[in-house]
């Protein structure tokens, strides 16, 4: 079943530290339990953008690694 | 993670190079995405980066820099218009890396509620007026700036 998504971020061709400050901003832009996706194509995001979720204590539904420097996330605003 | 009271992170940044700009403002702009309280405390060197004009002439110079992606010797580095030479292949090499500029991560600093805290007596030394600096920035001394990072749950010297 394909989750809902209710914008998506292009964080492509960004480097550390734009594409967790950008999933920020997109993020408060949605309503609580909506979801963001964000693809990106800094390989620092696989690491960077879990840890944001984590300490923000949003929820982390997906990552994944689609092919080389090609990511994508799915993110749940809790909070 | 995140309890009721935020994570706190004080930073000072007592460098004024373009090598030396770009981690305080990483850093800050980050943590405040994770929801954390910073500040700043631009000091001595450091208070270039907050300095309207001379932000934007922010160099770095390849002399006694062996970690330079390009080392250069440093009876060459002396040189005139090496210093310029170098300030130019970084630049180049941070824009093919996709890096974002320092006044664009300053910038979203300020926008996401960093606090910039101009030294006042490093002011006075330079001649720096209140006016010479980026809109956003407060003033304040050592106390001022302890004052913050004594609840500080992070702190670096940069």
């Amino acid at each position: 079943m394909m989750t809902e998504v209710h914008n998506t971020l292009d964080a492509r061709n960004l480097s550390c530290p734009m594409p967790v400050l950008k999933s920020k901003m997109a993020l408060k832009k949605l309503e609580i339990n909506q979801i963001l996706e964000i693809l990106a194509t800094d390989p620092g995001s696989m690491a960077d953008i879990p840890a944001w979720s984590r300490t923000t204590s949003q929820e982390l539904i997906s990552s994944e690694e689609l092919g080389p420097k090609n990511f994508r996330f799915l993110v749940k605003r809790l909070k | 993670m995140s309890k009721d009271k935020p994570k706190r992170m004080a930073i000072i940044a007592a460098n004024g190079t373009l090598d030396a700009a770009y981690p305080p403002v990483i850093l800050a702009s980050t943590a405040a995405a994770m929801d954390m309280e910073v500040a700043i405390f631009f000091t001595f060197y450091g208070l270039d980066l907050i300095h309207k004009k001379r932000s934007k002439k922010l160099k770095v110079s390849p002399i006694a820099n062996p970690a330079a992606p390009m080392p250069v010797p440093n009876i060459i580095g002396m040189i005139p218009g090496m210093t310029g030479m170098a300030t130019w292949m970084m630049k180049r090499w941070m824009k093919s890396a996709n890096v974002a500029k320092f006044e664009e991560l300053r910038d979203m600093c300020l926008e996401s509620g960093v606090r910039f805290i101009g030294c006042q007596m490093t002011m006075d030394v330079y001649g720096v007026k209140e006016k010479d600096l980026i809109e956003g920035c407060e003033l304040g001394g050592a106390a001022a700036f302890l004052e913050f990072a004594m609840d500080a749950d992070i702190t670096l010297y940069m």
